[in-house]
Order: C-alpha cells, then sequence, then structure tokens
C-alpha cells in the first residue's frame, strides 16, 4: 500500500511542470500562434525561479520570478512573430536556443547553492489517511496550482465570451478581425500566458523538485509539453489524462526496471511518445482525416488597415 | 612603386609575425568540454584540472576552451578552430570526441591531442582515463557496512562497460562483507536530467533500498536520499554540499595532476603519443572524505584505499563467477586484464538483473 501512495505521489510530482507548461501551450496554440520556444521559457524560470527564491528565501516569490520571466521571454517571441511578422517555427526554435544561452547566464551567479524546497501541506488526521491522505492533502502548492490552473483554462474557454474570442482568433483570424476584434493583442495576451505557464513549470523544478539550479536541467521537458497539447488534440480535458499518463509512464518505467521486469528500458522510455503517435492516428482516423487543430495555428496575420 | 608596397606588405607581414612570435612564447592549451563549465559534474572537473593547470604554469602557458559542444560534426569543427586559432596541445574531454579528435589529428600532424576516455590513437594523440572501478569497490564496501536493508540502488546512465564494470566492483565489494546483499538497477538512459535521477532515487527508495550510488551526474539522487533519510554516495565532484548527513564519499575526478604532466612534456619537447589509464596510485581520482559512518566503516574505507593504491588490492581479483555460475577467464594472472576490464558486457554472480542487451 505504501508503495502505491509513493508512486501516486511521484507521479504527479513529475507530472506537475508538464501540465503547467502544457496548459500555457494550450492557450497560446489556441489563439493561432505556433511557440516552439516552451523548453527556453521553461530554462529561463527555472533560473529566474532560483534566483529569486535564493535572494528572497521565498519560494512564491521565486515562482513569481519565473513566471515573469517566462512572460518576457515569450514577449520577444510575440515582438518577432506577431509583431514583425516572422516565421513562428523559426522563432520559437530560436527561442529557445536563446534561452538555453540565457539561463546559463543568470544560473552561473547560482551555481552549488542550494534552497529550502517548497513546503508540503499537512493537515493533522487528513493528510494521514492512508493511501489518499498525502496524495490529495500533502503536495506542495504547484501541484494544487496546476490543477487550478487547468480547471480555470478550460472554464476560459468554454465558458466565457473572452475564450470564445480567443479561440476565434485561432480558428479563422480574417473573420475576428472584421467583426472587430483585436487579434494581434488577443495574441501576444495568449503568447505571455503560454511564457508565463512555463516559467512556472521551469521554476517548479529548482523550487519543488529537485532544489538546485543545473544548467539544462528541464532536459527536454518542454518538448514534451509541446508533444502533450498535440496528444490532448487542444482540449484541456485530454491534456490533463495526457500528463499524468506521461508522468505515470515516466515513474512506472523506473519501478518495473528496479523489480526486475523484462522489458528493455529504452523502450519503456520511449512509451509516451509511442502513444503520442498512437492517439494522433486514431484521433484523425476517428474524424476522418479532419484535423482538430486550430485552423489558423502558425500561420501569419498582418491586419490588413 | 609597386615595390615600395611589397615591400611596406613584407614589412607589416614581419612585424605581424613578430608580435604573433611574442604572444606565440606561451604554449597555447585548448580544452574541448561536452557539458556546460557549471554542470557541478564531468566538464566542472576537466575545468578544475585546467585552472589547476593555469596556476601551476600560467607564466608559460595560455589556455582556451569550449564549453557545450555537442559530439559529432560540431565537434570537428569546434576543434580545428582551436587548431586554427594556435593551440600546440588540445584536450578533448568526452568519450563521443573520439572519431572528430582523431580526424583532425591526421589532417595537423604537428599539433598534439589528448581525448579523455577513448581506445583510438595516432602518433599525435593520446588517450587518458581513470580506473574508477577501483573506487566504485571502496563504495561498495562500506555500502554493505551501512546498509540495514540489504539492498543498495544503482542508478546507470547506460550499460556500457565501464559503468557495468562500476556495478560489478561494487557488488566484488560488497559480497565480501555481507554474501547475501542485493542491488537494484535503474538505467535513467541519460548522463544529465536531474528530475529523472531524482525520479529513479525516488524509485529506488520506494523498493527497499536504503544505501544510493549513481553513475549519472547530477547531485538529484543526493538530494532525495538526504530528504528520505538514507545514505548515498557522489558521483564525480565533491557533492557533500547537496548531502551533508548523506554523502558517504564520491569518486573525485583530478585532472590537474594529469593536465600538468602532460603540458610539461609538450613544454620540454618529449610529449609523445601513449594511453594513460591510471588509479588511485597515480592520482587521476581521488576519493572525497569519508563522511557519515561509524569509525570502524571509515578505517576499513580508508585501508582498503591504501591497499588499491599500494597494488595489494585488486578489485577483480580471480575467480570472477559470471551470472551463469561460471568462472571468467583470468587473462591478468591472478586477476583480470584491462582488456576486460575495459570491455566488461557481464554481470558478475549475485546481481538478480539483467543486463541490457544481452
Amino acid at each position: 500500500m505504501e508503495l502505491v501512495e509513493a508512486i501516486i505521489l511521484a507521479v504527479l510530482a513529475a507530472s506537475t511542470p508538464l501540465l503547467i507548461a502544457a496548459t500555457g501551450e494550450l492557450v497560446t496554440e489556441r489563439s493561432g500562434v505556433l511557440n516552439l520556444g516552451v523548453e527556453g521559457m521553461m530554462i529561463v524560470g527555472a533560473a529566474c525561479g532560483f534566483a529569486g527564491a535564493w535572494l528572497t528565501g521565498s519560494i512564491f516569490i521565486g515562482a513569481l520570478f519565473g513566471m515573469v520571466a517566462g512572460a518576457l521571454m515569450s514577449l520577444i517571441f510575440a515582438l518577432m512573430a506577431l509583431g514583425l511578422a516572422v516565421n513562428q517555427v523559426a522563432t520559437g526554435l530560436a527561442l529557445t536556443i536563446l534561452g538555453v544561452g540565457i539561463s546559463g547566464l543568470i544560473g552561473a551567479g547560482f551555481l552549488g547553492e542550494r534552497i529550502t524546497p517548497a513546503v508540503h501541506l499537512y493537515i493533522p488526521v487528513l493528510t494521514d489517511i492512508p493511501l489518499i491522505g498525502r496524495v490529495l492533502f500533502g503536495e506542495d502548492g504547484f501541484v494544487y496550482f496546476s490543477v487550478a490552473l487547468i480547471v480555470g483554462v478550460w472554464w476560459f474557454l468554454y465558458r466565457t465570451r473572452a475564450g470564445l474570442i480567443l479561440r476565434a482568433c485561432g480558428d479563422n483570424h480574417v473573420s475576428a478581425h472584421a467583426l472587430g476584434y483585436p487579434v494581434l493583442r488577443i495574441r501576444t495576451f495568449a503568447v505571455m500566458f503560454g511564457g508565463a505557464c512555463a516559467g512556472l513549470a521551469g521554476a517548479y523544478l529548482p523550487l519543488a523538485y529537485t532544489p538546485f539550479f543545473i544548467p539544462g536541467m528541464t532536459a527536454g521537458r518542454g518538448w514534451i509539453a509541446l508533444a502533450l497539447v498535440v496528444f490532448s488534440s487542444w482540449r484541456p480535458g485530454r491534456l490533463v489524462v495526457g500528463a499524468y499518463l506521461f508522468g505515470a509512464v515516466t515513474i512506472l518505467q523506473l519501478h518495473a526496471q528496479g523489480w526486475g521486469v523484462g522489458i528493455p528500458s529504452q523502450f519503456m522510455s520511449a512509451l509516451p511518445y509511442l502513444a503520442t503517435v498512437l492517439v494522433l492516428v486514431l484521433l484523425s482516423r476517428a474524424r476522418s482525416g479532419g484535423s482538430t487543430a486550430p485552423a489558423a495555428l502558425g500561420t501569419v496575420f498582418v491586419p490588413d488597415r | 612603386m609597386r615595390k615600395s608596397l611589397l615591400a611596406l606588405t613584407a614589412g607589416l607581414l614581419l612585424a605581424g609575425s613578430l608580435g604573433a612570435a611574442s604572444a606565440a612564447d606561451k604554449l597555447k592549451v585548448g580544452f574541448v568540454y561536452v557539458g556546460p563549465i557549471g554542470d557541478l559534474g564531468w566538464t566542472y572537473q576537466h575545468d578544475l584540472g585546467r585552472q589547476a593547470l593555469v596556476k601551476e604554469l600560467g607564466d608559460k602557458i595560455e589556455t582556451t576552451y569550449l564549453e557545450n559542444v555537442p559530439e559529432g560534426p560540431d565537434a570537428e569543427r569546434s576543434i580545428e578552430q582551436l587548431v586554427r586559432a594556435g593551440n600546440k596541445l588540445i584536450f578533448t574531454t568526452s568519450f563521443g570526441y573520439m572519431d572528430s579528435t582523431l580526424k583532425v589529428a591526421k589532417k595537423y600532424p604537428n599539433v598534439h591531442f589528448e581525448h579523455a576516455t577513448g581506445y583510438k590513437r595516432n602518433p599525435n594523440m593520446s588517450t587518458y582515463s581513470a580506473k574508477w572501478y577501483q573506487g566504485r569497490y571502496i563504495q561498495g564496501l562500506i555500502a554493505a557496512k551501512m546498509s540495514k536493508s540489504g539492498v543498495l540502488g544503482y542508478i546507470g546512465s547506460f550499460p556500457i562497460p565501464e559503468v557495468v564494470s562500476g556495478i560489478n566492483a561494487t557488488m566484488l565489494a560488497a559480497q565480501t562483507i555481507n554474501p547475501n546483499i542485493k542491488v537494484k538497477i535503474i538505467w535513467a538512459n541519460t548522463w544529465f536530467d536531474p528530475g529523472k535521477e531524482a525520479d529513479a532515487a525516488k524509485a529506488l527508495i520506494d523498493q527497499g533500498a536504503d544505501v544510493i550510488m549513481q553513475h549519472t551526474d547530477s547531485p538529484a539522487a543526493m538530494q532525495i536520499a538526504g530528504e528520505r533519510g538514507k545514505l548515498a554516495f557522489g558521483q564525480d565532484s565533491e557533492m557533500i554540499k547537496f548531502g551533508p548527513k548523506t554523502q558517504l564519499t564520491s569518486i573525485l575526478d583530478t585532472w590537474g595532476p594529469y593536465y600538468i604532466e602532460r603540458v610539461k612534456a609538450e613544454l620540454a619537447g618529449t610529449w609523445k603519443s601513449e594511453n594513460t589509464w591510471g588509479g588511485l596510485d597515480s592520482h587521476m581520482f581521488a576519493m572525497a572524505p569519508y563522511t557519515n559512518m561509524p569509525d570502524d566503516v571509515k578505517k576499513m574505507a580508508e585501508d582498503a584505499q591504501a591497499a588499491i593504491t599500494a597494488g595489494k588490492l585488486h578489485p577483480f581479483k580471480c575467480p570472477i563467477v559470471g551470472q551463469d555460475g561460471k568462472p571468467v577467464e583470468c587473462k591478468g594472472g591472478d586477476h583480470l586484464d584491462d582488456g576486460q576490464i575495459l570491455g566488461m558486457n557481464f554481470y558478475v554472480k549475485g546481481i538478480d538483473d539483467k543486463l541490457p542487451g544481452k
């Protein structure tokens, strides 16, 4: 029983950065912008988040630093890809390379330093319930926030007028523009929301997961977040399932190795990606070829004035 | 007019070369790193070696380093760039630079190259590495003494001979203390991913391991072990800061003495292509202080270290029994020879796991 609880706890922790980053990218992409720079924004968020927490001694301020840093990074993307209508794929990739460099520079001053990681909730009695106690009432703040975030995004996208307008920009920016909506401004906000989420997801790593900063510590999680958005076919509900599935496979393959299950570890490491491909195939078959992506995703929009 | 222009050009060239000559009085030494110098592990230790070199011979040499150089075609370009910048001795510090280094070495026979952890050489290309398995043996002794559950947790990077020989050396040592000791092995399939290394450490501890050892590069596993009140060994560098109550010891890559020796040879004109595979006796690596253990365990570790250094104790002393229960051929007299260790692709008896790819 204890092992099951330990596994669930590890899965939640491993899934949280993926869920936060992917939620941000989902909103960005629903507005019609493809920002491939998630990895770069995450690693800058990790560096700044650690710097903030180390300087102030507060995890909360560290998280804020991470969010602001991610949002600023995404603002560079917005200036290039929206303001100057540069190719979004190229800009996003450049943003990742830039982010890796900047984070190394910022992090150089904090090498080998350590902080006290984010505290876990503890409610007497409730947290002590076997199996589910620590899972439900013993997490750190990031985990609860990630759940609130995805619920909030779902509510925003499907239950508010602003969400409807944002989705309209993503599906047909010409029509949205014709109706008088400021497409580029809306997209800029969506991009910055995505950047802030990526920054927070990055900050989660040094603030709660492994409380130190090392260049490159995001180790590809930004790319997994991008894959997750595709996996979810741009829907918040499926995104939650996908994020926890990815986290579960990551953790379970480690346990399987410890138990000595005779499946090659390389194959198990590749499972989440195979699952993504499988889901894509199934979705496209189920929809008889129709794409589920926002129709204007990744296309440049220059308003005629 | 034309003549005077030529003379002027020649004069300028001469002046230029004179200027270059005064700068070239200092030997230029280049380093190629696979990671950032701030990785607190592999590359960090190589850079400490370079800093030791500068401290010792700084008035005679000038060093340059390139960090974060990916293995592959980029490496070749980077090494060649160092050659063109006038470096006469170039250290390439990752296994994956092997073929790139050889290619550039063949192209520039007057420049000397040193490749870490590889096996391909050239008249102007040496190789160097360390017998880390000696340190793993000492760790195995400590781990078996300190483990209450009798289960060790081992985080591997990739199932290559260097890592496999480390696991075997650990277990051979541990079995001399506790014949029934168990080891759980998790392959991270990466050298560096702090999150994944932390997950692997959690999984090992959740499955009953109480001493964590790693062949991956970040201090993440050490921190997890500390959080859970378990013990761990560092990797490559001093990690006590990340586990003041956790780290038992750590194998420290100390490249400084080797770099100084090789650069002195280059300065004296006695540099030769060599294959250096040094152990504790030649200071290619060192053990971090033995901490968080009782005095008798500490003494045992120090004695073992002294015996290995003196050549009285060999971690792969025959007979070595494989997983199939059959003794392994003993090519080195009373121990396995270097070739068998460098190409090790089997687990010893007592490891209840299957070596990937076997």
